[in-house]
């Protein structure tokens, strides 16, 4: 299990000087389950990339377990920290489901039993049983997004992060996102996700992270992040609250991010 | 202005299977109809297929007739109906140019090869732009802003060519909550001008706000076609893949849960 901390991190990219990241300190524990949220080009992807070492900093640091992740092999952060990208074809390169799935626990030095059970418990999460020998080409766009996430899962990693896990999704591949992204928070690792998906968010994560021009703006639960006091901060950076979240503060029934937390609200008012 | 599909079927090259089986449907004049269903049930298929990208560009094999504004498209070659209708793809990536160094050079990119005068392009670009409100990064390099800013770019690019019919094909996956309304309401007012549009869309609350009817696909065939409310309201839906709007779900949860509030319903009716 493993503690992200995040200390005054800036990044500059080279081409064009843009500041994407302008100051960030964060610590999030093990076990968190995080969504990262905010305006497109706010810094998210930027960020999360820093926590698997693709991007170096160019002020701050980040560390793992007390370990500064740039001191860090790709190789050793990956078995750290899996990330799942926004476009699966960044990502997926094996001509069969299963050698996809395989391949990054192979790595890690799993085998046999390990391994087996690894892979099995990966596409039963992403819906992706009886597809082992199918090319993931062959798979369409969405399914090859869970594929993706398969792939990932089934590093075990004590991190893992999801950039947009629900875009391109239909109601059912939302609702296996979800489930995942609980089960292994369940298991005690960290889950951090990138997403536009109010709904998503507010349903499924306990601490929600606001980013505005490459700073955190809002921190804390789907209840302090969509209360009605938040409301001018998110719009700010381009975001909305629930409908549950409107409705509730229209009705005078304080933070209700959820149809649940409204409905449980409204019975309690009665 | 009317696209009219009458028992079209499609089929990819090397495919045994056909991805599309008899659909009709007509998009008219000014209005705007979602496409929605489950992940592979045929709604990217349908969007290349209306656009003419299949069978011209992308191979297979066409059945059935579809016509615009009565004549029959079958034997015109793309470049001629690209004049005619526009195409938004999915990831953004695979939309814009590539060749282009900036964001205004690739917005002015479709409507420079429509033969108009360079004021005419710079003030369809600059409106474009300010539209989707990304005018500020006009002068930055396309290849290197975010998903969701590239999606408001290649969705500049279309708006900018001002197209009589347009087919898109998630057009917000990528987008933040007020940059969907952005283009929910570029949408509209395209709508509004004349131009029919075809949307593909998993975002039933976007689907709710912008289409007067909605498509479900369902393994290639048309399984629901109707008035919006009508097709989204249905407690079925979910069976096809397609979400419920937020109105309908919080409404479905309060009465599951038994609760009785006129406050909330009067809520829930004023949206």
């Amino acid at each position: 299990m493993a503690e992200l901390r995040v200390a005054g991190l800036v990044h500059v990219y080279r081409d064009g000087g843009v500041r994407a990241l302008d100051g960030v300190d964060l610590t999030i524990r093990a076990g968190e389950r995080v969504a990262l949220i905010g305006q497109n080009g706010s810094g998210k992807t930027t960020l999360v990339r820093h926590l698997n070492g693709l991007l170096r900093p160019t002020e701050g640091r980040v560390t793992i377990d007390g370990t500064d992740a740039s001191s860090l092999t790709v190789a050793r952060l990956a078995s750290r920290v899996g990330l799942v990208f926004q476009d699966p074809d960044r990502q997926i390169f094996a001509g069969s489901v299963r050698a996809e799935v395989e391949f990054g626990p192979r790595n890690l030095g799993r085998t046999g039993t390990d391994l087996r059970t690894a892979v099995t418990e990966a596409l039963q999460a992403s819906g992706l049983v009886g597809e082992e020998g199918t090319n993931p080409y062959d798979l369409g766009q969405s399914r090859r997004k869970l594929l993706a996430l398969a792939s990932v899962l089934a590093m075990q990693t004590p991190v893992l992060v999801l950039d947009e896990p629900t875009t391109g999704q239909d109601a059912r591949g939302v609702e296996r996102v979800g489930a995942a992204v609980k089960a292994v928070s369940e298991e005690g690792r960290t889950v951090i996700a990138i997403s536009h998906d109010m709904r998503f968010v507010a349903e499924i994560f306990e601490r929600v992270i606001v980013m505005r021009a490459g700073r955190v703006t809002l921190d804390g639960s789907p209840r302090d992040v969509f209360a009605a006091e938040a409301w001018q901060a998110l719009r700010s950076t381009y975001l909305e609250p629930t409908l549950p979240a409107i409705i509730g503060h229209r009705l005078g029934l304080g933070s209700t991010p959820t149809d649940a937390s409204l409905v449980e609200a409204v019975a309690g008012a009665q | 202005m009317t696209i009219a599909l009458s028992g079209v079927g499609y089929r990819y090259a090397g495919a045994t299977k056909a991805a599309l089986l008899d659909v009709d449907l007509e998009l008219r004049d000014g209005e705007v109809i979602g496409l929605a269903g489950a992940s592979e049930a045929g709604k990217t298929t349908l969007c290349l297929v209306v656009s003419g990208l299949a069978p011209r560009t992308v191979g297979g094999q066409v059945r059935g007739t579809i016509t615009l504004d009565g004549e029959d498209v079958d034997t015109w070659p793309m470049h001629r109906l690209s004049q005619r209708i526009g195409i938004g793809f999915q990831n953004p990536s695979t939309q814009l140019s590539q060749v282009t160094d900036t964001v205004f050079e690739e917005v002015a990119f479709g409507p420079m090869n429509l033969g108009l005068t360079r004021d005419d392009v710079v003030a369809r670009t600059w409106a474009a732009l300010e539209t989707l409100r990304i005018d500020e990064l006009a002068e930055r390099d396309p290849r290197r802003l975010s998903g969701g800013q590239q999606q408001l770019v290649a969705m500049a690019g279309l708006l900018a060519m001002r197209p009589e019919h347009l087919v898109l094909d998630e057009p917000t996956a990528q987008l933040d909550p007020a940059g969907t309304h952005l283009v929910a309401d570029a949408i509209r007012r395209l709508a509004a001008d004349g131009a029919s549009i075809l949307i593909a869309e998993h975002k039933a609350d976007l689907l709710a706000a912008i289409c007067s009817r909605v498509i479900v696909l369902d393994g290639g065939r048309v399984a629901r076609l109707g008035a919006t409310d009508e097709i989204l309201g249905d407690p079925t839906i979910g069976e096809l893949g397609v979400a419920e709007p937020s109105s309908v779900r919080l409404s479905r949860a309060v009465q599951a849960a038994g609760v009785q509030s006129d406050r909330l319903a009067r809520a829930l009716a004023d949206g």
